[in-house]
């Protein structure tokens, strides 16, 4: 690679303001804008969402210390709790407060079990992280051979059969496929465990209820990807060559549709955080998302703004990071968008 | 006209859907009705969709919780196509500083996966009706706003809207009568998906005990009220499920075909 680098090092291209530079140095310039970019519209939206998380208290309706001491407990319960809170300040001194807390990794103490809510948070942290994972193995495992099956035999009963799996994925609620997993593998065939997170057994339940929505939505990327790519030049030129169908498959078409799905299957990584809560509820999984419907219906508030936000800036750094990955793989995307 | 069965098979399911929301109150129903006799009767003959574990007939339930699903969908994209089209085409037309801020505030609104935020405000704005329509329009609308602002974007520059332009019309008159027009397709389908997906959200906000409250029913609540007696009365999960799924498939598939007919990229 020496000699196209030392190409790029000596040409001298000549900037809109006059200036001439090595065409490396502008490349490297345009990367760093990427990145710069990328991360400070990151920083921002990780701001405004900490901020809506924390205008949420604010919308209970009525007293939020009221609702969550009862409404039969002391005046000098709740005036200690809204000290505690900081809800007797100014709401600009709450938010700074409560930026500083979250500089700190302090979400404050929760009301229900008086310990502080990192630690609440750490111990259900690996669950969550668990069941997405294994979620995601789910979908791609399901997606991937489906889509290009789809794709490779398109119009056929294969190329229907698959797509009307992926509508029936895609309608059917995760709350209703968990009990109906549930009802045929745990009560009818007594396979895996109805709940808990007890050794792998009880993780296939779960994972594939939160991995066969996924699924659903990536078979349609893989597929539309896979013709797409298929309707290429290379991909007749392979053919014209005489390769076998499976290589043209794989080495070929698979390869250059693997990145555009790997950006969607960032941005689908919200659609199975969001769909982790549910089912979380359903197989009583003890992670974050069965911590934030606990906590709401113990009104322990401070807990909810605490799992909603850990939720939903993992969500933003994931793809933060998808898209840094992707710009790298993809030289086309940092440089134009670079610019 | 022959629609054939992947077109006719779900409007079928959704005009049965509209008529048991529209005529649903003015059947001789009973969702609330006891039959002590009748508790966890599987369905027969006599009972054509089974009792549930207090002896209400859950075929009367079914109905009933179809209006809800039906009414708390339509409103809420109703709502949400309004508000979002209208900031979001707004926001590309006049560009700048505008256009920036909400570009920001929609990204935000983005951040949070999928019906966490809705989970979040229904259960701090506290369980019923109403208060589920404004958790799920405060999250419906961003998908409209930056559909809407993305059409704006590709056609403001277009002859006739620049001809308007230049013949004096005003902001308002050239988004609703120059620029809606043309992104009124992808709108449209867009809707169709939000409907199916708000027929979920509801229904998955009933089943967290978030939504419409007992003895009121809905499909999501009758759900979870099932996976108690999943042993012994798997009807009572089954005949809300399906419901429930029959519906979203049939207007996901409308969706589908709608965007057929209009030519629309997905």
């Amino acid at each position: 690679m020496s000699a196209p680098q030392s190409i790029f090092a000596k040409t001298k291209i000549k900037l809109s303001h006059g200036n001439t530079q090595s065409y490396s140095h502008y490349v490297q310039g345009l990367i760093l804008n990427f990145i710069l970019s990328r991360l400070s519209s990151a920083v921002i939206v990780i701001l405004g969402v900490s901020a809506l998380v924390f205008m949420l208290i604010h919308i209970v309706p009525g007293d939020p210390v009221e609702v969550m001491l009862g409404e039969s407990s002391q005046p000098a319960d709740r005036d200690a709790l809204r000290q505690t809170l900081g809800l007797d300040q100014p709401l600009m001194t709450q938010l700074i407060h409560y930026y500083n807390g979250l500089l700190h990794l302090d979400f404050g103490q929760s009301l229900h079990s008086r310990r502080p809510i990192t630690e609440v948070l750490l111990d259900r942290i690996p669950a969550t992280i668990e069941l997405a994972l294994s979620g995601l193995l789910v979908a791609v495992v399901i997606a991937f051979p489906l889509g290009i099956m789809a794709a490779t035999r398109k119009h056929t009963a294969w190329d229907s059969g698959a797509m009307m799996f992926s509508m029936l994925g895609i309608s059917i609620p995760n709350f209703w496929m968990g009990p109906l997993l549930i009802l045929i593998f745990s009560l009818w065939l007594g396979w895996f465990p109805v709940s808990g997170n007890d050794g792998i057994g009880s993780l296939v339940l779960p994972a594939l209820t939160l991995g066969t929505a996924m699924a659903a939505i990536l078979s349609r990327m893989v597929r539309a990807t896979m013709l797409e790519v298929l309707g290429e030049d290379y991909i007749r030129t392979a053919r014209a060559k005489g390769m076998s169908e499976q290589v043209v498959i794989v080495r070929h078409a698979l390869r250059n549709a693997l990145l555009p799905v790997i950006t969607l299957l960032g941005l689908q990584l919200g659609t199975l955080l969001g769909g982790a809560v549910i089912t979380e509820m359903v197989f009583s999984w003890p992670g974050l998302g069965q911590l934030t419907i606990d906590s709401i219906n113990r009104r322990d508030y401070p807990v909810v703004q605490a799992c909603v936000l850990l939720i939903s800036l993992s969500y933003v750094v994931i793809n933060t990071l998808t898209d840094l990955v992707y710009a790298w793989l993809d030289p086309r995307i940092r440089l134009s968008e670079g610019r | 006209m022959s629609l054939g069965i992947r077109t006719g098979m779900p409007l079928v399911i959704v005009c049965m859907w509209l008529l048991m929301a529209v005529l649903g109150p003015f059947l001789p129903l009973t969702p609330d009705y006891i039959e002590l006799s009748r508790i966890l009767d599987t369905p027969s003959l006599t009972s054509w969709l089974g009792y549930d574990d207090l002896g209400r007939p859950l075929l009367d339930r079914v109905i009933a919780g179809a209006r809800f699903s039906f009414y708390v969908s339509i409103l809420v994209v109703s709502v949400s196509v309004i508000v979002g089209t209208l900031i979001g085409a707004l926001s590309a037309y006049i560009g700048g500083r505008l256009d920036h801020v909400i570009v920001r505030i929609i990204d935000i609104f983005l951040a949070f996966p999928g019906i966490l935020l809705a989970i979040a405000l229904a259960g701090l704005l506290g369980p019923g009706l109403s208060n589920v329509v404004i958790a799920l329009s405060i999250v419906g609308w961003v998908g409209f706003a930056r559909l809407a602002r993305a059409q704006v974007l590709t056609l403001k520059y277009r002859e006739h809207v620049q001809a308007a332009i230049v013949l004096g019309a005003g902001t308002s008159r050239i988004i609703l009568r120059h620029l809606l027009p043309l992104i009124a397709a992808p709108l449209i389908i867009e809707a169709t998906f939000a409907i199916a997906g708000i027929v979920i959200a509801e229904a998955g906000l009933s089943f967290l005990g978030l939504g419409i409250q007992p003895p009121t029913p809905s499909w999501g609540s009758m759900i979870r009220d099932g996976t108690r007696y999943m042993l012994v009365s798997p009807h009572m999960v089954l005949v809300p499920g399906v419901a429930l799924m029959l519906v979203v498939l049939a207007v996901n598939m409308l969706g589908d075909r709608l965007r057929d007919w209009l030519d629309v990229k997905g």
